[in-house]
């Protein structure tokens, strides 16, 4: 089991803070491309700039899951 | 050498955060700060608005890891005696301060440059994001700028 954590407007498009996916594929692109399979709001929010991180260290579609990780979604980070 | 970081509701006291860094070593010459504060308008998709507050969200944990290593870089870059970066997050009112870089050295080139270095690449990097509410109640996502990542990409050429 891995937990999702989705961020900002990200968040608010999905309509959900996160989840916990019981049986996650073997990398952080194929949980992508999975996440975007769920219909047309998930298609629509995945499809623009989104930045991904995986036990709070940024990631890209190549980094691997592995059980009890913490994955976060969310879009171009805009603080200072 | 005193590095102080911290992500927080609460406002700052900026020269209390000066005073304290000053006072952490005596090989300090120089303090540059930069405070950044919530501005009463700005541009969005082409469109100028007043805003009326501004709500600061992050990522608990990797926000903290993000800008401890924003840190140690700009102290692997420059001879710096000391560091203090405070972020606020949650609701800000118009002219409330958002967050405090000081950079401490013995000389200022060190400390100016450090300063600008952390303030430019915190907005590319720490997982910090602006939603603004408009006189009317409604509300917006602020869009990340180009021009902040190319103010990033120039430290890294």
């Amino acid at each position: 089991m891995i937990r999702v954590m989705y961020f900002a407007r990200l968040r608010d498009q999905l309509g959900s803070p996160g989840e916990q996916i019981e049986a996650p594929p073997a990398t952080l692109g194929a949980l992508v491309d999975q996440l975007a399979a769920r219909g047309d709001d998930w298609a629509e929010a995945f499809s623009g700039s989104v930045l991904m991180a995986v036990n709070q260290e940024m990631a890209d579609r190549d980094t691997p899951l592995a059980e009890g990780d913490e994955v976060a979604f969310f879009p171009p980070v805009t603080g200072g | 050498m005193r590095v102080h970081i911290a992500v927080q509701t609460d406002p700052f006291d900026s020269g209390a955060e000066i005073a304290r860094l000053a006072a952490s070593n005596h090989a300090i010459g120089g303090i540059a700060s930069f405070i950044g504060v919530v501005r009463g308008h700005n541009r969005v998709g082409g469109r100028e608005a007043e805003i009326s507050t501004l709500t600061l969200e992050h990522y608990p944990g990797m926000t903290e890891k993000a800008l401890a290593r924003i840190v140690d870089s700009a102290c692997e870059r420059w001879p710096l005696q000391g560091v203090t970066v405070i972020h606020r997050v949650g609701e800000l009112q118009l002219g409330e301060p958002i967050v405090l870089v000081l950079t401490a050295s013995a000389h200022r080139q060190a400390a100016f440059e450090a300063c600008e270095y952390i303030m430019d690449i915190l907005k590319t990097e720490a997982p910090f994001w602006k939603k603004e509410r408009l006189p009317d109640g409604s509300e917006r996502w602020v869009d990340a700028r180009e021009t902040d990542s190319e103010a990033a990409a120039r430290w890294l050429r």
